[in-house]
């Protein structure tokens, strides 16, 4: 029977196993940021123990800084968090992309950027989405403040091998979908609990002509169906994007790292706990319209009746989601109306992300209505955007244009919706109180949310881009 | 962290699906730099009104689940962030014990490290415990050494909990500290990695 490449992964980093106890795994890549790892220092600090490999660690600062002016931080408690990571990073001897660094931005985005994040490699960070970087063939998994703590006392973590799920999708997708629809499809259709004990492995024809960032974006929300992490076999993408980058390795030890990196690809016959076969052609532009992700509906359709719920608990949830959201049963997605749109967080804020919210955009200007934000996942990402004068695309159109970070996909900072009004955004939750306390979420894709800033309410991007090749 | 065999308190009842750690903990109280002191921000959303006064129609503020060291959810509790609060805030407030037919798994995890015993029972059980708690004090025993829980009638159901964190939790112990002592293990894996390197 041949392996999967979560199996080879794992059995390549256990380090101790025994009767009764999880295994013991060796952990290649630890990323730190300012919410989720003071407790975990003070915790060090107190019993005396020292970070075992600073060299295998690598932090930032993103969830809470301002993406308006850098140099002013009225929070602070906000400022407190981030000193004190400086601090720390600086007792322990840990690299540290600070907030004036160029190489800052969401912990998610510059990861894969430096080519930190590497295939076969065990990677955590004290954050659910580092599923993020599965796209590049690691087993990647957020983790609690503790557990930050544990690995970086011993490098390892006690953990129980998850299952296997192998998600395939072939076919076509149809014009205005992305990455973005297509795993906004796949939780939808299979719910928030489908992946609930298992790692996925993302695979088939469509996925294999995925860019990185495109599989970054579907990797990313793994965590929103359950799963404990999301990973696709590495090919010559992935090594493509990962030459030249600073942490990857070069001339002929990236060679001889291809060559081990081809190793750990699923084996043609592997076998899984679990399959769920996707056929590209049905999905269509997704948006949210609850208050989780699975409560999604393609552009084109209505929301849920209460009546064709399955059960009660469905139904007492979609009640109340449609409370929260201020919207009807059966009312259409298209007539939702949008006074915020967020294009940014580590689901969707790489330059790809913004190139194609630019195109749909170019020369237009934005419902008078809607508040338009673009925040780039990271510094590189906001220089390369500029280079290519995308900013001024957005500004011109009426978007603010921002300094990397987190930003309104949590809104610990100052980018906040406010109570009772909607957002477009390209964020991967959409649970109540998120963008701000009453805020509505929509999660949407970077080429949803800019045609929604443009109209002021949802459209059908697919019909748009085909209305327009026509002209 | 102290550990405990048996324990017997109030069981309050919070029956709705899908709380996730944003509920638990909602984000604002996340900048503290301490581990303590979250409970008071617990369910803050749904347990204060927009005013900031206690609202009487929130579960947890009824009297009689006052103090309760129990919780009884719905099914997939814990859904979300990974963020750890979520469990500080609770035990913070006072919980030792969580019930509900499923948990997310990072929550599931965070709790056991923070000496908090999540139990999964099945659905129709804990829509039974669910139904004796939300109209009237209703009081379990929670027997972790046997893995039991019982209420003052004649009701009572296994569990199951992995060994490893049975022992922990009974115990109160630091995981950091067992793994510290397979130091010349892990060493040794470090070298073998670089070998092949
Ligand atoms: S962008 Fe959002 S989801 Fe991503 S790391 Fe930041 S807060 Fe988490």
């Amino acid at each position: 029977m041949g392996k999967s490449i979560i199996d080879k992964i794992w059995e390549k980093h256990v380090v101790h196993r025994e009767e009764g106890k999880p295994d013991l795994m060796y952990i290649d890549l630890h990323l730190v940021h300012e919410v989720t790892s003071p407790q975990a220092f003070s915790g060090l600090r107190m019993k005396n123990r020292k970070v075992r490999r600073p060299d295998k660690t690598f932090a930032t600062v993103d969830h809470n800084i301002p993406t308006d002016n850098r140099t002013v931080i009225n929070d602070p408690v906000a400022l407190n968090q981030m000193t004190t990571l400086e601090r720390n990073c600086l007792e322990f001897g840990i690299p540290l992309a600070g907030l004036d660094s160029p190489e800052q931005g969401i912990v998610h985005v510059i990861g894969p950027e430096l080519g930190l994040t590497q295939p076969g490699m065990t990677i955590v960070c004290g954050d659910s989405h580092t599923s993020t970087h599965g796209a590049f063939g690691s087993i990647a998994f957020g983790i609690g403040t503790s557990e930050v703590e544990h690995v970086m006392a011993t490098q390892t973590l006690w953990q129980s091998k998850p299952k296997t799920l192998k998600l395939e999708i072939n076919g076509e997708l149809k014009k205005g979908v992305t990455a973005k629809d297509v795993i906004l499809y796949i939780i939808a259709k299979n719910g928030i609990g489908f992946g609930t004990g298992h790692i996925i492995e993302y695979c088939g024809e469509t996925l294999a002509k995925m860019s990185m960032e495109e599989r970054m974006t579907i990797c990313n929300m793994s965590i929103e169906g359950g799963a404990r992490a999301g990973l696709v076999s590495p090919d010559e993408t992935t090594f493509a994007y990962l030459q030249g980058r600073k942490y990857a390795p070069e001339g002929a030890e990236f060679t001889q790292a291809v060559e081990k990196w081809k190793e750990i690809v699923s084996d043609p016959e592997a076998a899984y706990d679990k399959t769920i076969q996707i056929d590209a052609a049905d999905i269509a532009p997704m948006v949210s319209w609850g208050t989780n992700p699975s409560m999604t509906s393609k552009v084109n359709e209505q929301i849920p009746q209460l009546e064709d719920c399955k059960n009660e608990l469905e139904q007492k949830s979609l009640a109340r989601a449609l409370d929260y959201m201020g919207l009807k049963e059966g009312q259409k997605i298209e007539d939702i109306q949008i006074q915020h749109v967020f294009i940014g967080s580590c689901t969707n804020s790489r330059l790809e992300d913004l190139k194609q919210a630019a195109e749909i955009i170019r020369g237009k200007k934005i419902h008078p209505q809607v508040r338009a934000l673009v925040v780039p996942g990271s510094q590189q990402v906001k220089k390369q955007a500029e280079d290519e004068g995308l900013h001024l695309i957005f500004k011109q159109a009426g978007f603010e244009w921002r300094e990397s970070g987190c930003s309104m996909c949590l809104s610990m900072n100052n980018d906040i919706v406010p109570s009772g009004e909607h957002c477009a955004s390209t964020s991967n939750r959409n649970f109540e109180g998120r963008q701000g306390s009453g805020a509505r979420t929509h999660l949407v894709s970077p080429l949803m949310a800019a045609a929604a800033a443009l109209y002021g309410h949802f459209v059908d991007v697919g019909a748009l881009l085909s209305a327009e090749a026509v002209q | 962290m102290s550990g405990f065999k048996t324990l017997q308190g109030k069981a309050a009842a919070l029956d709705r699906a899908n709380v996730d750690t944003d509920q638990i903990i909602p984000k604002q109280f996340l900048k503290r730099i301490e581990k303590t002191g979250f409970g008071q921000y617990l369910f803050y959303d749904w347990r204060f009104t927009k005013e900031g006064l206690p609202n009487p129609e929130f579960e947890l503020n009824k009297e009689e689940n006052q103090d309760a060291p129990i919780l009884i959810a719905n099914e997939n509790f814990g859904c979300g962030s990974s963020r750890e609060h979520a469990p500080w805030a609770l035990s913070d407030y006072g919980f030792k014990v969580i019930i509900a037919p499923s948990f997310a798994d990072i929550f599931h995890q965070n709790c056991l490290k923070n000496g908090l015993l999540p139990i999964t029972l099945p659905a129709e059980t804990v829509d039974y415990l669910l139904e004796s708690a939300k109209s009237q004090p209703y009081a379990l025993r929670v027997d972790l050494q046997n893995q039991l829980i019982e209420d003052e009638n004649d009701f009572s159901a296994s569990f199951s909990i992995n060994e490893y964190w049975k022992k922990m939790l009974i115990n109160g112990w630091d995981e950091i500290e067992i793994t510290l002592q397979l130091e010349k293990i892990i060493s040794d894996f470090e070298e073998k990695q670089l070998a092949v390197q």
